[in-house]
């Protein structure tokens, strides 16, 4: 016990002697957590559009001027006739036209109805979605108005369970925390290990009398305490600066925390016991990582929504589970019975992982 | 001349000699690449409803039937108290409780006094809990101007609103997505190759041997790029090909056009990664550098959120993003068939990025080495 205990202190030492990196650890998580916080978000507003009035009517002007007083929209260009509209979408300039044709204003007064065109830029697509049917919207209230005996009003409440203001942030947040902290921790240990097999300097150990055991455990303690430190900073951030809610019990949430760093921990050490070298780590955990674990876990596309294969794979990434549990806890408040799922498939994986490092390095030994 | 194609070959022996990296530049990214595609899809499905009818009467059913026929809602539920709509919204079991009151029949044949529901939306994913109120509410009306007739709606003027989706009709997010997914992996793999690589012969000091050489800065550094350059096309085309035979991307502008700004692009993240490898010691803080600019780049490039509803000051610290502009890019020639004229900026931006960056890396590589 003495001796590894000799060991986990040379670990430290090693570590913290690094200030330069130590200083990156910290200083770039809470950079990304800053950015994303503000920069990254779906909420509607400033969509650059284009206006094309043929209709020399008043009723076109009003909707326009209805239609810009949303505040969703921004009028980047105003055009002359059908023909720019692809000049229009091409330079990028606009994500949506709305194009009032000549006859609008006769065909609303004699027919009682008239068409205008929203034609919206699908290239890309939840932007087009969104325009189009904000301004469908618009115009379906615009008509309602101007119809004054058109009462077919029924009271429609809506109570926002969980997210009453629709932020963003909370489908952002969370994401990024377990983004950053698989990304970071896995990275740590299995650029220090595959560093010492590099150095030759894991063959020194292997003939120490400490067993391979404990030279797995005693190299995850420190970085496991640095990850911690960053989860817990990450958070503070998150609830602090962008109002995300702490419902939930605070010792479920480091227990979670705790688990979620153990597991990535032991898969940068399940990295690093099949790599050779420090650059083939750094591939290893950053290009089968990063990508994956940003698309599957369900912080940008929704999981129900995947392929069935690829829902296979997301339900083996650690952050898929991480999120949840983030969500569950921080912002629905949920108790232990609730999530005992993703935390024992967590720890379920941890298992995993560290039982096939242990049976690598033996092999390797 | 001479002295940059040896440095080049050289860089290509090293790269092809090592077994367990080669495939990590190479194929492991063109896969993923046609993996990931596979998830690209915002579509909101498998929507989960709660009926808690408090009314029990024929128009709410006929309500409740309006919303279960719609085949927007997958599953039913019913429910008749909050406790079990609270348990229910905690479990993620449902996404939507529509509550019909008391009276809720009585008030619809009472002229004067409008009927109400309540929607309890889980509002935890924020845009699928738009789509769900816009989605319930449109059925909600419709219902409505059934129960009530349309004789009076079709007094008043209507405007119609006519929706065009140009470029991509069926609104798949495939065609969109895997050239954007194909740029970000490639400048992610640029970005980590170039940095990790000068790093890696600083810290094992070859680095020092090559000083002694009589070989200048820039011929150094342009025999380092160049074969990074070629593992870029690599990364790109194969990805771009395979997606034309997967998913059938379409192509309406020309690859000759595209080709022209990647080779300039490429300079870009080349240049990224050098300027890294000038500012860090060893290979781990190269790495986490990278780490910290890619996920950036890739986060806020505006294939994932739009770029529009950013803040100033982040929309303006996103004019360094260069795949900001190659997903424009991508968008512009493959989807609406953007020629020279359209494509001429963003080449510029490109190349003015690629000669500062890289003369930056260049100037601080002499003080360092």
């Amino acid at each position: 016990m003495k001796k590894f205990y000799a060991f986990v202190q040379k670990e430290f030492y090693h570590i913290f002697r690094d200030t330069r990196t130590m200083m990156i650890l910290f200083a770039l998580p809470i950079a990304l957590v800053v950015i994303f916080g503000y920069a990254l978000n779906n909420d509607f507003k400033n969509i650059p559009i284009g206006i094309l009035n043929q209709s020399k009517g008043q009723t076109s002007e009003k909707l326009i001027h209805r239609i810009i007083g949303s505040g969703y929209f921004v009028v980047e260009q105003t055009l002359e006739k059908p023909q720019d509209i692809p000049k229009a979408f091409k330079s990028g300039k606009v994500k949506l036209v709305i194009f009032f044709p000549t006859n609008f204003q006769q065909e609303l007064y004699h027919a009682k109805k008239a068409q205008v065109q929203l034609i919206a830029d699908a290239s890309d697509i939840n932007t087009a979605i969104n325009t189009t049917s904000y301004v469908s919207g618009i115009i379906g209230d615009f008509n309602t108005e101007n119809g004054r005996e058109n009462s077919a009003g029924i009271q429609v409440s809506t109570r926002m369970i969980f997210n009453q203001r629709l932020l963003s942030v909370y489908l952002f947040i969370p994401g990024v925390i377990a983004l950053i902290l698989l990304i970071i921790s896995a990275l740590l240990t299995s650029v220090t290990l595959a560093r010492e097999k590099e150095t030759g300097t894991l063959e020194l150990l292997s003939i120490s009398p400490i067993s391979p055991y404990m030279i797995i455990i005693g190299k995850v303690i420190p970085y496991l305490i640095l990850s911690l430190l960053n989860s817990f900073l990450i958070i503070l951030l998150g609830i602090f600066v962008f109002g995300l809610p702490m419902v939930g019990s605070v010792a479920l949430l480091i227990l979670a925390c705790f688990v979620y760093t153990v597991a990535s921990l032991s898969l940068g050490i399940l990295i690093s016991t099949r790599v050779e070298t420090q650059q083939a780590a750094m591939f290893a955990s950053l290009v089968s990582l990063m990508m994956p674990t940003m698309l599957l876990s369900g912080f940008i596309f929704p999981i129900e929504s995947l392929p069935l294969p690829l829902q296979v794979i997301s339900n083996i990434i650690p952050a898929t589970h991480f999120i949840i549990l983030i969500k569950s806890i921080m912002i629905k408040g949920a108790g232990i019975t609730l999530i005992w799922k993703p935390f024992s498939i967590l720890i379920a994986m941890t298992a995993v992982f560290i039982l096939v490092s242990i049976q690598s390095l033996k092999r390797n030994k | 001349m001479r002295n940059i194609l040896v440095l080049v070959r050289k860089e290509f022996l090293q790269i092809f000699r090592n077994r367990q990296l080669l495939p990590f530049m190479t194929v492991l990214p063109v896969v993923q690449v046609i993996l990931l595609t596979f998830a690209a899809n915002y579509e909101i499905k498998n929507l989960r409803l709660g009926i808690w009818d408090l009314d029990q009467s024929t128009s709410s059913s006929q309500l409740i039937h309006k919303f279960t026929g719609a085949n927007f809602f997958q599953k039913t539920d019913l429910i008749n108290n909050q406790k079990k709509a609270d348990d229910l919204l905690m479990r993620d079991a449902i996404d939507l409780v529509l509550v019909i009151p008391k009276d809720f029949e009585k008030n619809i044949k009472i002229q004067n006094s409008p009927p109400a529901v309540q929607f309890q939306i889980n509002a935890l994913n924020n845009s699928k809990a738009g789509i769900v109120q816009n989605y319930a509410s449109a059925i909600t009306q419709d219902f409505m101007s059934d129960v009530r007739g349309n004789a009076n709606t079709s007094a008043s003027p209507k405007i119609i609103p006519v929706t065009n989706f140009w470029y991509n009709p069926t609104l798949n997010y495939k065609t969109i997505m895997l050239p954007g997914i194909v740029a970000e992996v490639m400048t992610l793999i640029i970005i980590l190759i170039c940095a990790l690589n000068v790093v890696r012969e600083r810290e094992i000091g070859t680095i020092e041997q090559l000083n002694v050489t009589p070989l200048k800065k820039y011929e150094f550094i342009l025999g380092k790029l160049i074969p990074f350059w070629f593992i870029g096309h690599f990364i790109f085309w194969a990805g771009i090909a395979l997606g034309r035979l997967i998913f059938h991307i379409p192509m309406v502008g020309s690859l000759g056009l595209l080709e022209l700004f990647l080779a300039v692009f490429l300079f870009v993240p080349l240049g990224i990664g050098l300027f890294i490898s000038t500012a860090v010691e060893t290979q781990q803080q190269a790495l986490f550098t990278s780490f910290f600019f890619i996920i950036l780049f890739i986060l806020m490039c505006g294939l994932f959120t739009p770029v529009e509803t950013m803040p100033d000051w982040a929309q303006w610290v996103n004019q360094l993003n260069p795949l900001k502009y190659f997903v424009e890019v991508n968008r512009l020639i493959l989807l609406k068939g953007s020629g020279i004229a359209e494509i001429y900026p963003f080449i510029l931006k490109m190349f003015v990025y690629g000669i500062g960056i890289n003369a930056l890396a260049i100037w601080r590589f002499k003080k360092t080495s």
